[in-house]
This record gives C-alpha cells, structure tokens and sequence, in this order.
C-alpha cells in the first residue's frame, strides 16, 4: 500500500511541477495560450457532470440533480461560495433524509 | 494614493474571505476522504500521506476507490496520475501569474489545484498589478491546504462516529462547490459551449471506458475549441 502512496504522490508532484517548466514562449503562442485557458472549463465541468450524475460507471438521477439545481439558482443571484455548497449539502441531505430521492 | 490603497484592502479581505470559504467547503469533503480511506484499508499515516503530499483530492479519491474497488496498486497509481494531469495544466496557467522561483515555486508547484487556480484565475489579472490573482492563488492554496489535512486526519480516526458522507449531502456538496468554482471562468459564449462539451464528453464514456478517463477526454474539447478559434483569428 505504501507503494501506491508514494508513487502516487511522486507523480501528482511531477505532473504539477512539468506544467511550471514549460518555456514562456510557448505559452505566448496565441493557439497554446487558448488551449491553456480553456483547460479548466472544460476539465472542471467535466468533473462537475461526473460529479453530479455518475455513480461508478453507472449514470444515475439521484438527490445530486435537484443539489445541483439549487445551486445553480444560488450562482445566478451570486450567492456566496461556502452558502452555494451549504445549499446544496442541505438540498441532497433532506431529499434523502425524506426519502424523496437516493 | 490612499484610494488605491483602501481598494486594495477591500480586495484583500474579500479575497482572504473567500479563500477561508472554499477552505471549510473544501474541508467537508476532506473528512470523508479521511473515512473512506481509512475504511478502505489504508492506515491512518497512509491515508494523511495521500492528503499532504499527493494534495489533489480527485487524484486522492481515484487512487484510494480503485484500491478499494479490487484494483492492483499499480492500476491505482495510474489511475491517479491521469486524474492530475490537469494540475500539468493548472501550472502551466498560473507560472506566468505567479512569477515564484526557487523554494517558493517549489511550493506553489504542491498548491496548485483546481479551487487555487480557479481563484486566482477568478480575478482580474491586471487588479493591483496582478497582486490580486497571486493573493488569490496563494491565500486558497494555503487555506485548502491546512483545512484539507485537518479534515482528512478528522475524518480518518473518527472513521466510525460520521456514517455514511452521502447522508450529509458531501457527494452533492462537492459537485456544487466546483461548479461555483467554474461559474466565473465562463465569460463567453465560446467558454459556455466549452463547458457544455466537456460535461457531454466525459458523461457519454462514463459507462464505456475506467473512471478518470472521462474527464480526461473532456480536455480534448478545449484544444479543438482553442485550435479552431484562435486560428480564426489569425
């Protein structure tokens, strides 16, 4: 187990650390430059729809939808960060709790 | 002078605010790792090991629930090295913003993930002669940090009193809390059509291909977006 750790570790380092060596000038170039700011968006949102809807490699419609769509309402009227989570810890919570969703 | 310098400190407690915020949300989710590792057959140090040197929670729970799902450890670590290829990514973003080298660099290196880099990209990059995207970056990746590791160690020797996290609504807290984080990024009908890609991608070879792939593929959305677009204006 230890080894899994470890080398887990390493290579999560590793791979943050190549990404500060890459020379500027490569950057500057208009292509990378817009490949490299849209990484997160979609990477982010990728994780935001797993994160919602898969359960393992199964995709499921449980309390994380009516969650997420609180949260969404939340961000439209630029409701703080931690009361967006809050909102939807609450929402997905309560479903569950009532038996109104899995 | 003076009213650049009250700005300022407005600007800096918000974002210090903030950074606090997304520390506690963060830490929600960090003692759940906590308990799922330590559930899972990991010891206690080896499960704190996991938060304070590998620090990328998807990576985190990627290796531990490959471990847990009957995977090999080699599988496990692979695994995990796909989910944090996208720091490569976040790194290569905020270098040139942060402007670090020798141990500091060392260090903003391990702190950067995704709310570090979604905060200090949530700010204008020019705000206070880029002072506001590195406080940004710098204040979340520390706060993340601290909280993150009190959690996992909160989580991981109480593995017993907490239940099950999905009663707590955390699964749904943890989608919230990055959608909240990519929210702001999106600035443009090109980035809304990004997101909406990424999000279809990884869904739709969710159930076909191992888990970390998907999101991975969702990255492709973004070179073709950003080859394509930025040809055009050339």
């Amino acid at each position: 187990m230890w080894f899994a750790v470890l080398a887990g570790a390493a290579g999560c380092y590793a791979l943050k650390y190549v990404g500060s060596v890459i020379p500027v000038r490569i950057l500057e170039q208009p292509t990378i430059k817009k490949i490299v700011l849209l990484l997160p968006i979609s990477l982010l949102s990728a994780l935001v729809a797993v994160q919602t809807f898969a359960s393992s490699q199964d995709l499921v419609l449980d309390a994380r939808v009516p969650a997420l769509a609180a949260a969404t309402v939340a961000l439209k009227f630029k409701t703080p960060f931690i009361l967006v989570v809050l909102l939807a810890a609450v929402t997905a919570a309560a479903l569950r709790y009532f038996g109104l969703a899995v | 002078m003076n009213a650049a310098l009250t700005d300022w400190n407005i600007a800096r407690r918000q974002i210090a605010g903030n950074a606090v915020s997304i520390g506690f949300a963060v830490a929600m989710y960090g003692v759940s790792f906590g308990a799922l590792g330590t559930t899972t057959g990991l010891t206690i140090p080896q499960t704190m090991a996991l938060s304070l040197l590998m620090f990328t929670g998807a990576s985190q729970f990627t290796l531990v629930s490959t471990l847990a799902s009957g995977g090999t450890a080699l599988t496990a670590v692979i695994a995990s090295w796909l989910m944090g290829t996208r720091n490569a990514a976040y790194s290569m973003r905020m270098t040139p913003l942060l402007k670090t080298s020798g141990p500091g660099k060392l260090v903003a290196v391990q702190l950067t993930i995704d709310e570090s880099t979604a905060m200090g990209l949530a700010q204008d990059e020019e705000a206070f002669q880029g002072r506001a995207s590195r406080l940004a970056f710098w204040a979340t990746g520390l706060s993340v940090y601290l909280l993150w590791n009190l959690a996992t160690f909160i989580g991981a020797v109480s593995v017993s009193a907490i239940g099950d996290p999905k009663s707590f609504g955390l699964d749904a807290a943890i989608a919230a809390g990055l959608f909240a984080l990519v929210w702001p990024q999106i600035k443009s009908r090109t980035d809304l059509s990004v997101a909406f890609g990424g999000a279809l991608i990884a869904l739709a070879l969710t159930p076909i291909v191992p888990p970390g792939i998907p999101v991975l593929a969702a990255a492709l959305v973004s070179v073709i977006v950003g080859w394509v677009t930025s040809r055009r204006l050339m």
